[in-house]
């Protein structure tokens, strides 16, 4: 019995490595050669440092450089410190489960399609100034004012905040339902300490530890994301990854050099922000317990909370609005400003799928529905080799489920690339699902983890004392007990391979057309309708997927009390 | 088999090309032409998708556009293709191309040909050594790529907003300081920003005919000078004060619809009425060149050497120059791209469905464009750009 | 039936067991108890005995069953039933299932579901198949629990403080029904318990650990 739990678990160690982290690694060393001056195609054979003198003078890389720092680092501060401040406004007033059915088309909806719809919503032309004008603004003609793609970034923050603020959400969320918040809050409370106070001296550094990885996850996606840098970011120069983004695809070739040499540079810089991160987290401590010691009550946190809440709530609206507006657009005919609402309708771009949006959205649906699957199978097998062995998870088995989401996709997927076509897999559906189950694959483990091992082990036991098999253990007890977390995951796993635009377009040879490429590709046009169409598919994908993850299980187990969830 | 074919065509027979053509046709058939072309334009991409149904129907060769943000995506993939050794079965068959993205594919070797001066309607063209169509940039194209389109830089406006529209590049200053934050042209990494920046470039230069040559330093400084005057000034004027720019055409277009901005760029003489039949302009949109004239060029196709499918990229290529498709694609109602054919080559027939096309107040005569003028030599342009980024990216 | 067990011992792979080795043997019909303070490993020793030791854990010595040896069989081989405090019924399927999953494979077709509602009425659950088994009171789940655990056919049944959970008139009741029924089938069965009235009742052989 153990060794078929071995033999399991050696499978799918085999599968991770030679199917995750050695196409990464040998992604980096391609990367690497060039960035080192070698590669032959375009007829560079030397080894040189000439890469990295070329990329320290391009115009603008020292601002691309702080750009990225700036936002990246500058978002996650930012998005954890609202999300703590609102959890701490609205705990006990409203239950996670409540939250998160709140906060699903924001957690749903894509990078991509909520950046174009925030673009519109906030540009100076945009709804927010349509309602208003000429009314109360005076504007008959969209000011000059630069409200997106501004050069500090402040649009591009916006646009992080309002994806990671209800994910940060939630990851507390399921944080406080381990602590016994209520018995400390009241403890806290008993001793004189302001609620807030007791929030950020008590009850923060329990959750902290537990939302760590998150973090750090949210931290390297903000200071590596192209698609939405490209929509709401400045453009001369735009963020790092995007300017390295463009400098792969410039019609220089030898700007490929340096771009390689700005790809393992994107890598240093999250690896040095994770670094820095780490550092201000031991700073906090030895802080935070002078802090504790002095015993200050703290009697005026209250106006800091409000102001957490308001500006969350403001972001929670925008991001909502912003979906709402594509979904307008893709409605409209004629709509110039200052009309808050389209002159004319047609469904028109609805009308012709032919034109584009049909097999876009077939392709999306197999590479999401093929993605997620093999992902939940390959979680399945690594968590029940786990318990067939009887052992929880090493330490290196958990920093690689993570290490695809803390790399830079634009470090390694160029090298990649390189290396699928000399496989000859490259320009098809197949790299493109691999590609895309790097990061699927994480997410759909870092769902399904908690749930699998907080199964009740005595019901397997029991199971094993009425003679049945491991197999039948697997197939008849554990996984319809799993249908909810299962479902969760799949859900997660699917909107992850919705959103994913990099892999997709360079593994894809941009002959892979998914409704998000579409969507970006469209948002550089002239036609918001159409991009309203793309968007609205993009982001609706995923919220049916994680209705279906809500309403199945209830269907399924509607006369079953335990699982019929509704509070879960 | 080319060298022959060769012999033949300077020897005056044309029948083995027509044969030789005939196993063109014959290889093509059930090919999937992978054409790469930028996918901004819904126009566009529609015309492409009707090609596609046309070339399907008639030689059965289906096309996919593979829509491209920009150009230099297809380019990089052939280099990755290259430097993975594959040689055949390339995942580009056809890329639409112009400029420095042809020359650095032309002078890497990365194109299949020569080609276009055998497709069979090639006749309908004007192929001397000089003409539009022989030429990209100044680049000889020496038959690696097949003209399809013709483009102008045009500006678009709407009458309704804006009276009196600046009569030459000089005159956006004028109204940059009577119209603040008004004005503004595509990012300089885009093709168009670029060559908003030619088209000042070929006005102020002293001396026009430098620019036909390779750029020098020398005759850069020389040559730049006044654009750069003219620039500076211009610069703090502009929409967002010159610190960041439209991405591309269609946004600045989106911008111009949305009244963030009273101009937008085109190369394409028809995109005001084309827009304004989409209900992507108000109806009131008209174009207008400088009065000296405007740059121009052709559109080109070309195949990467590597392509999988080259035969049916050569029908394509040929399909695009039938006198019925171009009359199709200058229709306004589809393309509203002006035809590259040589008019004095079509025979009363072919001419007359030129004739009978529809009319719009958008569109413009052709008579209204002004003289086309010449691009610079591609290695202008990049030095340009390079320049502009140096002194205006920080 | 009977189950023996001959200086057993548990404990971590490389470290000192848990309690000293014991030896017993358990008639069949009769009921053993094993009592002892807390964390002394009485349910480890259950687990080692069942087939469901964590990682990390061992038993020593022999455990046979009829003069069968299990320790090196998996648990679902080892025909070792097992009734927990609480009565582990599957939340996903109806009582009826979970009865029908423990049914052992020989019995066929309808005579499946007539075995399951012999069960069933044996245990005073008449009409209850298609219920939900959260909907069961905590003597209703035990009792199904119980005929579940039989319905598998075990050699031998473990106890792990099954009644604890139960209120004292219950106790008594579905103490009397779990051992009467491993009498009248004649399987052994092995108690952990902290209550003496439950080893009195079950009087059988009690070891102290």
């Amino acid at each position: 019995m153990r060794d078929e739990g071995r033999s399991l678990r050696a499978v799918v160690a085999v599968i991770l490595l030679a199917g995750f982290v050695l196409p990464i690694l040998a992604g980096f060393a391609q990367t690497g050669r060039a960035a080192f001056g070698v590669l032959p195609a375009i007829g560079a054979v030397e080894w040189s440092l000439d890469p990295w003198r070329t990329l320290a003078a391009m115009p603008g890389f020292g601002t691309s450089l702080r750009l990225s720092l700036v936002t990246g680092v500058g978002s996650t501060v930012l998005a954890l410190m609202l999300a703590a401040g609102f959890c701490a406004l609205l705990h006990g007033r409203m239950s996670t489960a409540a939250i998160g059915r709140l906060l699903m088309p924001l957690l749903a909806a894509p990078h991509a399609s909520l950046a174009i719809g925030l673009a519109f919503l906030l540009a100076p032309s945009g709804w927010i100034a349509r309602a208003m004008s000429p009314w109360l603004t005076g504007w008959d003609r969209p000011p000059d004012l630069a409200t997106v793609n501004d050069a500090w970034g402040v649009a591009l923050i916006i646009g992080l905040l309002i994806k990671e603020v209800p994910f940060l959400l939630l990851v507390i969320g399921s944080a406080l339902g381990q602590l016994p918040v209520r018995a400390q809050l009241a403890a806290g409370r008993a001793l004189g300490y302001g609620r807030g106070m007791v929030w950020v001296k008590v009850i923060f550094p329990q959750v902290y530890p537990l939302i760590r990885m998150p973090l750090f996850i949210i931290l390297a996606f903000a200071l590596s994301v192209v698609d939405m840098a490209i929509i709401l970011g400045p453009s001369n120069p735009p963020t790092l990854a995007v300017a390295i983004t463009r400098w792969f695809s410039a019609p220089d070739v030898a700007l490929i050099l340096p771009a390689s040499a700005a790809g393992l540079m994107q890598a240093a810089v999250v690896a040095g922000a994770i670094a820095l991160w780490i550092g201000a987290e031991r700073l906090a401590r030895l802080i935070g317990r002078w802090w504790l010691s002095r015993g200050g009550r703290g009697y005026a946190t209250g106006p800091g909370l409000w102001a957490a809440g308001v500006v969350v709530f403001t972001l929670l609206t925008l991001g909502v609005l912003a979906l709402l507006a594509l979904a307008v657009w893709s409605f409209a005919w004629r709509w110039s400003f200052p009309q808050a609402l389209p002159q004319s309708w047609a469904l028109r771009a609805w009308m012709t799928p032919g034109a584009g949006w049909g097999r876009a959205l077939q392709t999306t649906l197999i590479i999401g529905g093929v993605t997620t699957l093999a992902s939940l199978a390959l979680a399945i097998a690594w968590l029940e080799g786990e318990d067939r062995a009887r052992r929880g998870r090493a330490a290196w088995a958990q920093a690689l489920i993570y290490l695809p989401l803390l790399v830079p996709q634009i470090g390694f997927l160029y090298g990649l690339n390189v290396l699928f076509l000399q496989v000859g897999i490259s320009g098809g559906m197949l790299a493109v699902i691999w590609a895309q189950m790097l990061f699927v694959f994480p997410y759909v483990m870092i769902a399904l983890s908690d749930p699998w091992r907080a199964l009740d082990c005595q019901h397997i036991r029991a199971a094993a004392a009425l003679g049945a098999s491991p197999w039948r253990r697997l197939v008849a007890v554990k996984l319809p007990m799993l249908l909810r977390p299962l479902m969760v995951a799949g859900a997660i796993g699917f909107a992850v391979s919705v959103a994913q635009y990099l892999p997709t377009l360079f593994m894809g040879a941009g002959r892979v057309v998914t409704l998000t490429t579409e969507a970006v590709t469209l948002a550089s046009g002239s036609d918001r309708r159409i991009v309203g169409v793309y968007a609205v598919l993009q982001a609706g994908l995923p919220f049916l997927a994680y209705g279906a993850a809500l309403l199945v299980p209830g269907l399924v187990y509607r006369n079953r009390r335990e699982l019929k969830g509704g509070n879960a | 088999m080319r060298f022959i074919l060769f012999a033949a065509l300077s020897l005056g027979f044309a029948s083995p090309a027509l044969a030789d053509w005939q196993e063109t046709l014959d290889k093509a058939r059930g090919q999937t032409v992978y054409w790469n072309a930028w996918g901004g334009d819904a126009r566009t991409n529609a015309f492409i998708a009707w090609v596609g149904a046309q070339t399907e129907a008639q030689y059965g060769v289906r096309v996919e556009q593979v829509k491209l943000t920009d150009t230099a995506t297809a380019v990089t993939q052939v280099i990755s293709e290259k430097s993975a050794g594959q040689d055949s079965g390339g995942s580009v068959d056809l890329i639409w191309i112009n400029g420095p993205n042809f020359l650095a594919m032309k002078e890497q070797s990365l194109l299949h040909g020569p080609f276009a001066t055998d497709l069979p309607n090639a006749r309908y063209l004007d192929l001397g050594p000089d003409a539009a169509a022989s030429v990209d940039f100044t680049v000889p194209v020496d038959g690696y790529a097949s003209a399809w389109r013709l483009a102008r830089f045009v500006f678009t406006y709407d009458s309704a907003v804006v009276a009196n529209p600046p009569a030459d590049m000089a005159g956006f200053l004028d109204y940059a300081q009577a119209n603040p934050g008004r004005v503004t042209h595509p990012d300089v990494s885009n093709f168009m920003g670029a060559t908003f920046l030619k088209q000042a470039l070929v006005e102020f230069a002293p001396d026009k005919t430098v620019l036909q040559a390779p750029v020098t330093d020398e005759a850069f400084a020389t040559a730049s000078a006044p654009l750069w005057e003219w620039y500076d000034a211009l610069r703090p004027l502009m929409w967002r004060e010159g610190q960041t720019f439209p991405e591309n055409e269609s946004v600045q277009q989106q911008m111009l619809n949305d009244g963030e901005v009273d101009f937008g760029v085109s190369f394409d003489p028809a995109s005001a009425a084309g827009a304004i039949a989409e209900g992507l302009l108000p109806d009131t949109a008209r174009v207008f060149v400088p009065q000296g004239g405007s740059i121009g060029n052709i559109s080109f196709v070309a195949i990467p050497y590597n392509a999988a499918n080259a035969e049916g990229a050569e029908v394509v290529a040929n399909f695009l120059l039938d006198p019925a498709t171009q009359a199709h694609q200058q229709n306004i109602e589809v393309l509203g791209s002006f035809s590259v054919l040589d008019p004095s080559r079509l025979n009363a027939d072919q001419a007359a469905l030129f004739a009978a096309l529809p009319s719009s107040p958008a569109l413009p005569k052709l008579e209204d464009l002004g003289p086309t003028l010449l691009e610079p030599h591609a290695s202008w342009m990049v030095k340009l750009v390079d320049v502009w980024a140096d002194r205006y990216t920080k | 039936m009977s189950l023996e067990l001959s200086d057993v011992s548990v404990g971590p792979i490389g470290g000192a067991a848990l309690f000293a080795p014991i030896s017993l043997l358990v008639e069949p019909g009769q009921v053993g108890t094993l009592m002892g303070p807390s964390g002394i490993g009485k349910s480890t020793l259950l687990d080692a005995i069942g087939g469901h030791l964590v990682h990390g854990f061992a038993a020593s010595g022999r455990v046979s069953l009829n003069g069968r040896d299990v320790l090196d069989l998996p648990a679902e081989a080892r025909r070792i039933g097992v009734l927990f405090q609480d009565a582990m019924l599957f939340p996903h399927l109806s009582v009826g299932d979970n009865l029908a999953f423990g049914l052992a494979r020989h019995i066929r077709g309808s005579a499946r579901s007539m075995a399951v509602d012999e069960a069933l009425e044996q245990a005073g659950l008449a009409g209850f198949a298609n219920r939900d088994p959260a909907t069961l009171s905590g003597g209703q789940r035990a009792r199904a629990a119980l005929m579940r655990a039989l319905l598998a056919e075990p050699q031998a049944l473990l106890l792990d403080e099954p009644f604890s959970r139960l209120d004292a008139s219950l106790r008594a009741e579905i103490r009397g029904f779990v051992f009467d029924h491993l009498r009248a089938r004649a399987i052994p069965g092995l108690m952990v318990t902290h209550d003496a009235s439950d080893a009195e009742a079950a009087g059988g052989i009690i070891v102290q650990l």
